[in-house]
């Protein structure tokens, strides 16, 4: 097919903007009712790690906010933006006072994961996939960093069974466009060419939510969620 | 008769035959079971010259295996819940008893090895009773669960180099390892399997799960994966896949695991063993290990050279 250069030039003008700039979209997950009461954890088996908690810490399977803000809700574009560039840069996840931070990591598909152990003990890594493979290795104080990756996207609880209180989440995705809500409950997603995509926002113990948006152009959308909480 | 007649006749033999034999060539060889029969896999296995069939498997797996694995491979077979722990879940395609690194698929002559073995401390009993082609059978039938073993191959199988001799230092330093990989927290400071983490271990399907006891049984103790010092070398790198014991592949080194076995088999104190009377030679007790100095090679050499200089 030929294609003139004055066409090209007009693709070009009218492609360009979007990418530099692109629609973006926002908003805040919240939910409603009322989440069940997070239950404190006796880490007196290990007192490395419970000496390093002024305040005995809870579970942070549902971690809430100010004005009914729900945290730790992966919010990413499940269709729409093909994404194959695989980060290079690779994603953290420490073991620190017998805690996983962040309790959910989000990486993309192949991007490299390091796993640092920042304690005075042993902890297993033992990840529980169905799409991928289960493994689990141990790591000792003071042993490098363990480098992993997950081939398939999928939602991946991780723990370690010498202590069980240890419960944290791998969120293996397949795009880049990806926002994670904090105390705010905010989330943005920027640079986004035009087109239609669908917006998946998932919680560990709520589930997911989906939204269509279309983007135009170089536009903000402002997008909600809200989840209903479990009340057991 | 006539002609006629014998015409007659021999047509109506005919029909009667062709009635009586047309409905058993329509139909399907009937299936055992009560699940109508399903397209076979042609799965193979490869254990040293013998190979196996997944099809030569069905009848044998339907009869020693589903009850308690099931027909679909699922561990849901009928005895499955009076079980603990419970059958393999052959679906999920992970397994116990590997050579090859944690989260990779086991090779053939694993799943073999485990069928010949039985899985102690499990109702996996020990099927050596079924001839090398018949197991080998087995192990491609149970590939015809996964998909998995379409789409990927057998993990590399780790390297164990020699065993070094047994001595009480070995036992001493396999000992301080035992301490500092803590071991202790899920197996017990005797290997008893008491430790403090014991108690709320479970299994990649939520099952409680108890870790080993090394103290338990005599002469006849097994290890889940073995009972030779190479097989105790494997457990602990390869780590038991779908069970709270990890690898340890990335954090020790290779002596160093061998004299990890070496203290192992002084937990199992009631089995006669070269480690227990290596110990026993010892006095009974094993001495507490004074850690050499890491460049300790490099600083003899260099006092050696210091000295010829002098």
């Amino acid at each position: 097919m030929r294609v003139s250069k004055p066409c090209i030039a007009v693709l070009v003008a009218t492609l360009c903007p979007a990418l530099m700039f692109g629609g973006t979209i926002s908003g805040k997950v919240t939910y409603t009712g009322t989440p069940v009461k997070q239950k404190p954890i006796d880490m007196g088996k290990e007192p490395s790690c419970a000496k390093q908690h002024a305040t005995p810490i809870t579970t942070e399977t549902v971690v809430t906010g100010a004005n009914n803000v729900l945290e730790n809700v992966v919010v990413y574009i499940s269709a729409g933006a093909d994404d194959t560039t695989v980060p290079s840069q690779a994603v953290t996840f420490t073991q620190k006072g017998c805690q996983y931070i962040p309790h959910v990591v989000v990486l993309h598909t192949g991007q490299e994961l390091q796993v640092v152990n920042a304690d005075q003990t042993s902890h297993n890594i033992h990840p529980m996939p169905t799409v991928n493979r289960e493994w689990n290795k141990s790591q000792p104080p003071g042993s490098p960093n363990l480098s992993e990756k997950f081939d398939q996207p999928e939602f991946i609880k991780v723990k370690c069974n010498i202590h069980p209180w240890m419960a944290g989440r791998f969120a293996v995705l397949k795009t880049s466009h990806y926002s994670i809500t904090g105390d705010s409950g905010g989330f943005s997603l920027p640079n986004l060419p035009p087109g239609k995509y669908t917006i998946t926002a998932w919680h560990e113990d709520y589930g997911t939510q989906t939204q269509d948006v279309t983007i135009t152009g170089n536009e903000t959308k402002s997008i909600d969620f809200s989840f209903k909480a479990k009340a057991y | 008769m006539n002609k006629h007649m014998q015409f007659r006749m021999g047509f109506l033999y005919l029909a009667l035959a062709a009635l009586c034999a047309f409905p058993v060539a329509a139909q399907d060889a009937p299936d055992v079971g009560p699940h109508p029969p399903q397209p076979m896999k042609p799965m193979e296995s490869h254990i040293g010259k013998v190979t196996g069939h997944a099809k030569d498997a069905k009848m044998n797996y339907r009869r020693y295996c589903a009850g308690c694995h099931g027909d679909q491979g699922d561990g849901n077979g009928e005895n499955a819940v009076w079980l603990d722990p419970k059958p393999r879940d052959f679906t999920m395609a992970t397994f116990k008893c590997r050579s090859t690194v944690t989260g990779t698929l086991p090779t053939d002559e694993d799943l073999f090895d485990t069928i010949g073995r039985g899985l102690t401390n499990s109702n996996m009993p020990i099927w050596n009773t079924f001839s090398d082609q018949q197991r080998a059978d087995f192990v491609a039938y149970i590939k015809t669960f996964s998909p998995r073993w379409e789409k990927e191959k057998a993990g590399d199988p780790i390297k164990i180099p020699a065993e070094p001799p047994v001595t009480i230092e070995s036992i001493s330093h396999g000992k301080a390892l035992f301490t500092k990989l803590e071991c202790w927290k899920c197996h017990g400071p005797q290997g008893k399997g008491d430790g403090p983490s014991a108690a709320t271990l479970t299994d990649s399907k939520d099952q409680p799960i108890r870790p080993y006891n090394f103290a338990g049984g005599g002469d006849d103790s097994r290890l889940k994966c073995g009972s030779t010092n190479s097989e105790v070398y494997k457990i602990f790198i390869t780590g038991v896949d779908g069970t709270p014991m990890p690898s340890f592949a990335d954090v020790i080194q290779p002596n160093d695991a061998w004299d990890l076995v070496h203290f192992l088999r002084t937990l199992q104190v009631t089995r006669h063993s070269k480690e227990n009377d290596v110990l026993k030679a010892a006095g009974g007790k094993i001495p507490a290990y004074v850690e050499k100095q890491s460049e300790a090679p490099a600083s003899q050499s260099e006092n050696k050279a210091a000295g010829g200089g002098n």
